[in-house]
């Protein structure tokens, strides 16, 4: 691939999802984009780059986009945020939303499902609590075909071997050939809904607790910054905002702070609550 | 250093089995069959065992109702390992005390993954 052919497509990602694709990520747009060249029947890579370049065809535009965008997750990753959600914000919620009884969590970039899922069996858990509550799980993706497969709940052996408790697979799942499908039950805890992070975030509503895990290390600092910004301005008060581990706000924004004793977990700053009740 | 019983007949998963936990740090000892495996725990009991199901001799799951039948012994923690991928034989296996269960063909993520779900690492 020429060099103009890569500052070509890395600027198309930058403004269609926010994807900042440094130089030494080029072996990744041939990896991931000679199957887009095969679906649409184009002779090679070389042929696909004209296409896009010419930027008639909308529909192969957003392929290109979404596969580059998509990224593998699996269930309870990382295993220490489930766990803080069990101990420290699920508790807080039950006490804090007692009057209306109403609890929503937003899943950004959630991919094939896995993190929405793990969230409504941890709910699913807790029932006996939870009775008589409504919650709502959010769960958002750049990618129509990935949300597709997510809302289908339909997983691998080797993606349901990755994190999920093996009670939990025997509690939630069905066995379909060599394919396992989560319950019906808890595939409708979650709403499933294409949502870009660079655009507006209003009409998704207030949410008491936000997953934007292992997103933001794909952007540049300004839509670092940005992105944080509407994530801060959606986030209840005394909401939970979680990212990844290898992601900070430091330097990206002065909204939030980092839980104390509490890594990946972020609430907002003082001032900024004053500002979103004054 | 923790101790680990590679329970299999095939040669090729234990030996593909002890690199993978030999490289998280367990020590390794193994066994080829059931009963292999119930005079190992008697002589020195492991602080996990990774089973194979389908065995001479004695099978995992009959090694396993044995094991857990044992009194006065600090039981091992068990994973099921296996070609046995139904429902069925995993609802076996946990009634019968399995705490976790790898469905064959496994890799270094899969192993690591089941095992710190057990709190092995």
């Amino acid at each position: 691939m020429n060099v103009t052919d890569f500052e070509m497509i890395a600027q198309l990602l930058k403004t269609r999802s926010g994807l900042a694709l440094s130089k030494d990520k080029a072996y990744l747009i041939e990896s991931r984009l000679n199957p887009v060249a095969r679906k649409w029947n184009f002779a090679g890579f070389d042929e696909l780059a004209q296409a896009i370049r010419a930027g008639k065809d909308e529909a192969l535009l957003v392929d290109v986009t979404e596969a580059m965008t998509t990224n593998e997750s699996f269930f309870f990753r990382d295993q220490k945020p489930f766990d803080q959600f069990n101990e420290l914000v699920l508790p807080h919620m039950l006490e804090h939303r007692a009057a209306k009884k109403t609890i929503r969590i937003w899943s950004a970039a959630c991919s094939s499902g896995q993190e929405p899922y793990t969230l409504a069996m941890l709910l699913k858990e807790n029932a006996s609590k939870l009775a008589g509550w409504k919650v709502e799980i959010v769960a958002t993706d750049l990618s129509q075909e990935i949300l597709d497969k997510a809302k289908e709940g339909l997983y691998s052996q080797f993606e349901v071997q990755r994190g999920l408790p093996i009670n939990l697979l025997v509690k939630y799942f069905k066995q379909t050939g060599d394919r396992w499908q989560i319950d019906a039950e808890i595939r409708k805890m979650v709403k499933f809904q294409q949502f870009n992070l660079l655009t507006n975030p209003s009409a998704l509503g207030r949410f008491d607790v936000v997953f934007c895990r292992n997103v933001l290390i794909y952007f540049d600092p300004p839509t670092k910054t940005e992105v944080l910004g509407k994530l801060a301005d959606l986030l209840a008060d005394d909401g939970f905002l979680y990212l990844g581990g290898a992601e900070t706000v430091l330097g990206m924004s002065d909204r939030f702070q980092l839980m104390p004793g509490q890594r990946g977990i972020y609430r907002l700053m003082s001032e900024d609550k004053a500002k979103a009740t004054g | 250093m923790k101790t680990c019983l590679i329970v299999d007949d095939s040669k090729v998963v234990r030996m593909v089995a002890r690199k993978i936990l030999e490289g998280l740090n367990f020590e390794i000892d193994e066994a080829e069959d059931g009963q292999k495996a119930i005079d190992a725990c008697v002589r020195n009991m492991p602080r996990a065992v990774l089973l194979d199901w389908n065995m001479p001799v004695k099978s995992g799951i009959e090694f396993l109702r044995e094991l857990r039948a044992m009194a006065d012994v600090d039981q091992p923690v068990v994973v099921f390992c296996t070609t046995e991928n139904d429902m069925t034989h995993i609802q076996e296996a946990i009634d019968a005390g399995a705490d976790e269960y790898i469905m064959k063909p496994f890799d270094s993520e899969i192993i690591e993954s089941k095992f710190t779900q057990v709190g092995l690492l």
